[in-house]
């Protein structure tokens, strides 16, 4: 392979090729050939806020994400559950980390970005706008969010921006065992007692359409779809996504012995799919303007942590400084 | 108010995965000082066993050359081809070379 140019490279012509195009195009470029844009490379502004935007929204969610399990933490049936949810929890703060290290390197500092997100101006995902009154929706929501979660984000490990992609990757290895353990819960309950089985049928029944809803709204409607596919920040649209996830979700519903929220779902043989009902889009826009059932609750909560928190960070950084000085003293 | 509120400052992680591989760079952390940064580097990216040593340095403590420069820095190795074994044409009759 390092020798095949060998024979053509009489001229000087890799130099010469480079000069007459623009930044745009060459940056265009090199995403239509699958090379990665890194941190430094030049990049359209739009392209950056684009993915400012995308990455922060991600990162909220995680943070987010961790509240409506985190109310289980304290209530989980057994140590086992407790350890795991305990670990799951983790993760998803980890994943917020990651990604907002990842939207960092844009020229964005980590401050700006909560300040975003606890002043309301940033959106995160609805789903974590949904309450969680019982032990069933940590199955339903590790099993169905985590597993659109999935679905959403292995494209994304393929992303044209370097540092998203890579975020991506450590995240996505991650999240297997969130969706297992969400279905074990469910598998457990669904075999259990009759009223366990009735509460997971009751955690399906109000996690469902909120989880198709995760994917964001049709491409008909879907404002950045065609710019973020040709920038190949997203890889595969909205419905196509939804679509893979009722594929393979219903069948694991079926297994379990549960019945999905939907009169008119059926498997069409044609074009070897299920068929869905319609979508309540007016219910999406609600949760995503703030009107969901816990919109005010999670970022109440996300304030009084960051402001009760507001003495350890501070305390932390005067010691260090003070530690510094001493050290800078003593040399 | 967050203009004079001061950051805790951005640390780059480097992890070796295990005895005998190199480190390898994985994210960045915030920390006060590089004791916290370790602290934190473990919790964020080992809690699967991913590594056995880390090292933390401060992101402004690095010098990264410049993309700009990228085909003044690397193009020359480009046409250096002979610095690659496959460059020699040897008869298949020899062996071990
Ligand atoms: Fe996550
Ligand atoms: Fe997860």
């Amino acid at each position: 392979m390092y020798t095949q140019g060998l024979d053509s490279l009489g001229a000087d012509c890799l130099h010469q090729a480079t000069d007459a195009v623009t930044l745009e195009q060459r940056f265009q470029s090199k995403v239509d050939a699958d090379e990665r844009i890194e941190p430094k490379d030049w990049m359209p502004d739009a392209y950056r806020q684009t993915l400012i935007r995308q990455i922060s929204q991600h990162a909220h969610s995680e943070i987010v994400g961790m509240l409506p399990e985190g109310n289980w933490i304290t209530r989980a049936p057994s140590l086992r559950r407790k350890a795991v949810l305990i670990a799951k929890v983790q993760d998803e703060g980890g994943h917020g980390m990651y990604l907002y290290s990842a939207a960092e390197t844009l020229g964005i500092s980590r401050d700006e970005l909560i300040e975003q997100l606890l002043a309301g101006t940033a959106k995160y995902s609805s789903i974590f706008n949904y309450p969680t009154p019982t032990w069933a929706d940590v199955g339903a929501i590790g099993w169905l969010v985590d597993g659109a979660a999935i679905m959403n984000q292995i494209p994304i490990c393929r992303c044209s921006y370097g540092p998203y992609a890579r975020a991506m990757v450590r995240i996505c290895k991650e999240e297997s065992f969130h969706q297992r353990q969400g279905f074990e819960i469910m598998m457990t309950l669904a075999r259990g007692t009759a009223e366990q089985k009735r509460m997971a049928q009751d955690a399906l029944n109000r996690w469902w359409w909120p989880s198709l809803m995760m994917f964001g709204p049709n491409d008909a409607t879907s404002k950045h779809t065609a710019q973020s596919m040709r920038w190949k920040i997203k890889r595969f649209t909205n419905d196509e996504l939804r679509q893979k996830f009722i594929d393979i979700t219903v069948p694991q519903a079926e297994y379990l012995g549960l019945k999905v929220p939907d009169p008119d779902l059926r498997w069409d043989e044609q074009t070897q799919h299920y068929i869905h009902g319609p979508i309540d889009w007016k219910e999406f826009e609600d949760v995503l303007k703030g009107n969901g059932p816990c919109n005010r609750e999670r970022l109440e909560t996300r304030r009084r942590a960051h402001d009760e928190g507001r003495w350890v960070r501070e305390a932390a950084l005067a010691y260090a400084e003070k530690q510094r000085a001493r050290d800078t003293q003593a040399a | 108010m967050s203009q004079q509120r001061k950051q805790w400052p951005l640390w780059e992680v480097f992890i070796r995965a295990r005895s005998g591989l190199e480190h390898k760079h994985v994210g960045s952390i915030h920390a006060v000082d590089a004791r916290m940064a370790i602290e934190h580097a473990r919790d964020l990216y080992t809690r699967r066993q991913e590594g056995v040593s880390i090292w933390v340095v401060r992101s402004s403590d690095i010098t990264a050359s410049d993309p700009g420069e990228a085909e003044a820095l690397f193009e020359p190795a480009k046409d250096k081809i002979y610095r690659h074994p496959t460059f020699y044409a040897i008869p298949d009759e020899v062996k071990n070379l």
